[in-house]
């Protein structure tokens, strides 16, 4: 079971009473033998090294022997091309396609290509298996391969040929300003957000740094940025004053990374509800004063890149349905003075995981998932049916179940959307659904499905329709902004 | 010169050697037209025995949105997995049917109901069912909802269900609604009451 971010603290109260003060010494007596338990249990990093290749990318365990880094050879080639290997007593033949190579155990001379190479450390064979000092694949691969390796040792990062991927990062003046970072391949990162860094961790990708690994801008909202490697990976910070939001375009060779809108809102007055207990609340920005609250919306086109959604017609596919209105409501969203971000604003792959991630990290106060479909009229409105297995245990919420305490916050918003579509004549109908990622979302939550206005269903393609649509749902959207802002 | 009885023996070897080609390229033509047929319509589970029972099928209708319960006869077996398997069955047909109000494409099969744990139905569907299956969130969880309450209405004690897609979990039924969880019945039970009354 995956876990989400843990829940902020329950709010402070006086003193404790005598029957509090048992179950909060029990809590912390659990705290602590959690916490020892944990420490017990905790093991070393894994030490790994990536490879990457024009055949595949892939990650090997390294192992220690002597003191040394070893890695297995056949691993290490295997998804190269064919290989094979054979034991004989302590030696130890291998063969890349039509390249022999002669290993013996206990002995740092080998011969590869019929001449001799020399090993900085033994070679060892355990039950079969042929290791290698890690430190010798940077001059062992070329003589078999037969190609240029570039090896990172520091890092445990491998590049056979000209596979690195490059990137140019520059914040434009703009405001707020924006840090477009272009890639010369597609890429995918994992991205997290933490008070003032926005982390990138490269797993996969060959990226490699831009001549420096400290980048610095002309801006004082994001002033830098610093490329790491370790232990096959590489990761990317961006520091910034204030809370940071990325999204993709350009089929994900293109990262933008902007402040999360903002809006003043006024100080909430003593006949405001308060939140309940369990609403996540944002951690203020260091530059935000505290009278300004972040209120803004979050659209996700569904699908796009690979992903085509329901093919609509023979030409129309619902990737391009859901990108078009997304826009179109963003349109409508910001004219009533609600900002609002796309998490794709191209035809680039995300998966779902990636969009919850996402829109968790920037912390909206609504987000509205977009779908659109030949079957029916008019607007369908879901909202999350959130598996019962799948429980939130005491601080920690379940990833499954992660939209449990805001159901009742996205029903309100939901029935306040199909309100307004009647307003607008707009057939429209709320629903609960079993759609991901909305019981992923720690906010207010909706999935739209628009249908055609009638049978033609080249009409979801409609700019008017379209626009009737997105204005009805930002008008909605603006009627339930204060039971929104209430919450958070 | 070559001897007369070896000009016989190449001359015979040639002609079974065309013979045996003929007949590989004729059957190779008939293979492939009974896995055609085999792969697009024959039943994947014997013929049921048993007395006519009724039960109350969910039945998904595509052009008002709504599922409706429809009263059917069909014969059941005795075994409570059997009976589970040939309830959800029992859609199949009217699904399948040329003027259906929920088309599923044709090859749709359950091929097993699983009563695994005390209140746990596994339903397992063929590839078929969720390859060929129109992709959208309201007419998937049609769907699913109409296999989901058909079984938990009928058979009794059941509390969740998972779908399978060929023995294994698979993340959406057609890029949409979710198969990596469980169903709660009461949840779906929810559903289902939204999902009765007409837009």
């Amino acid at each position: 079971m995956r876990w989400s971010k843990p829940r902020p603290l329950a709010p402070p109260s006086g003193r404790l009473s005598r029957g509090r003060l048992v179950p909060a010494a029990l809590a912390f007596t659990a705290s602590i033998l959690l916490a020892s338990t944990l420490l017990l249990n905790s093991s070393p990093e894994e030490k790994r090294i990536t490879i990457y290749s024009n055949a595949a990318n892939y990650s090997l365990p390294v192992l220690e022997r002597n003191g040394d880094e070893y890695i297995g050879l056949l691993e290490v080639f295997e998804p190269l091309g064919s290989v094979n290997a054979k034991t004989n007593g302590p030696h130890w033949k291998f063969r890349y396609y039509d390249i022999d190579s002669d290993f013996t155990a206990g002995k740092t001379r080998a011969r590869i290509r019929g001449s001799d190479y020399d090993l900085p450390a033994s070679f060892l064979l355990e039950n079969g298996r042929g290791l290698v000092p890690l430190s010798c694949l940077g001059t062992l691969m070329p003589r078999i391969l037969g190609g240029p390796v570039t090896f990172n040792q520091n890092s445990r990062r491998l590049f056979v040929g000209n596979v690195a991927v490059h990137f140019t990062a520059q914040v434009s003046k703009t405001t707020p300003p924006k840090l477009v970072m272009n890639f010369t391949a597609p890429v995918n990162p994992m991205i997290a957000t933490e008070p003032g860094k926005l982390r990138m961790a490269f797993n996969h990708e060959a990226v490699v740094a831009p001549g420096s690994q400290a980048l610095t801008f002309d801006s004082k909202v994001i002033p830098d940025a610093t490329f790491r490697e370790n232990n096959g990976a590489a990761e990317l910070v961006v520091a910034a004053t204030v809370p940071l939001i990325a999204s993709f375009a350009n089929n994900g060779r293109t990262i933008i990374i902007e402040p999360v809108p903002q809006t003043v809102v006024p100080a909430p007055t003593a006949s405001v509800p308060r939140p309940p207990a369990s609403v996540s609340i944002a951690p203020p920005a260091p530059s935000v004063p505290s009278n300004i609250r972040r209120y803004f919306a979050v659209v996700d086109p569904s699908h796009g890149g690979d992903e085509r959604g329901a093919s609509l017609t023979g030409q129309l596919a619902e990737k391009d349905v859901t990108l078009a209105f997304a826009r179109v409501l963003r349109q409508e969203l910001n004219n009533r003075g609600i900002p609002t971000l796309l998490l794709r604003d191209g035809d680039s792959t995300l998966s779902l995981d990636q969009r919850a991630s996402l829109t968790n990290s920037a912390r909206p106060a609504i987000y509205i998932c977009v779908h659109a479909a030949s079957q029916g009229n008019g607007v369908r409105v879901y909202t999350a049916l959130v598996p019962t297995q799948a429980e939130n245990n005491g601080p920690f919420l379940s990833w499954d179940a992660a939209q449990t305490a805001f159901q009742l916050l996205s029903r309100a918003a939901g029935n306040g959307l199909v309100a307004e579509l009647h307003n607008k004549q707009i057939v429209a109908r709320s629903l609960i659904a079993p759609l991901r990622p909305l019981n992923n979302i720690t906010t207010a939550a909706l999935a739209l499905e628009i249908a055609p206005p009638s049978t033609d269903v080249d009409q979801l393609n409609s700019p008017t329709y379209q626009q009737s649509i997105a204005a009805g749902v930002a008008a909605g959207v603006a009627d339930v902004r204060s039971q929104l802002e209430a919450a958070r | 010169m070559i001897p007369r009885h070896l000009i016989i023996a190449v001359a015979i070897l040639l002609a079974i050697t065309l013979g045996m080609s003929l007949y590989v390229w004729r059957m190779r033509g008939r293979v492939d037209r009974i896995e055609v047929s085999a792969t697009d319509t024959q039943p994947v589970a014997p013929p049921v025995a048993g007395a006519s029972e009724q039960v109350t099928l969910y039945v998904a209708y595509d052009d008002a949105g709504v599922l409706r319960p429809k009263p059917v006869r069909i014969p059941l077996p005795v075994g409570r997995q059997e009976r589970a398997a040939e309830i959800l069955r029992a859609l199949l047909p009217i699904y399948e049917d040329q003027f259906s109000p929920h088309p599923l494409a044709r090859g749709s099969e359950i091929r097993d109901v699983y009563l695994v744990d005390p209140g746990l139905a596994v339903i397992d569907l063929n590839a078929a069912f969720a390859d060929n299956h129109r992709s959208g969130v309201l007419v998937e969880e049609l769907t699913i909802v109409s296999l989901v309450q058909s079984l938990s209405a009928n058979i009794p004690g059941i509390t969740r269900v998972k779908i399978l897609v060929e023995g294994r979990d698979r993340d959406t039924l057609a890029g949409h609604a979710d198969l990596s969880n469980f169903y709660d019945v009461p949840a779906v039970t929810q559903v289902v009451a939204q999902l009765q009354n007409a837009q």
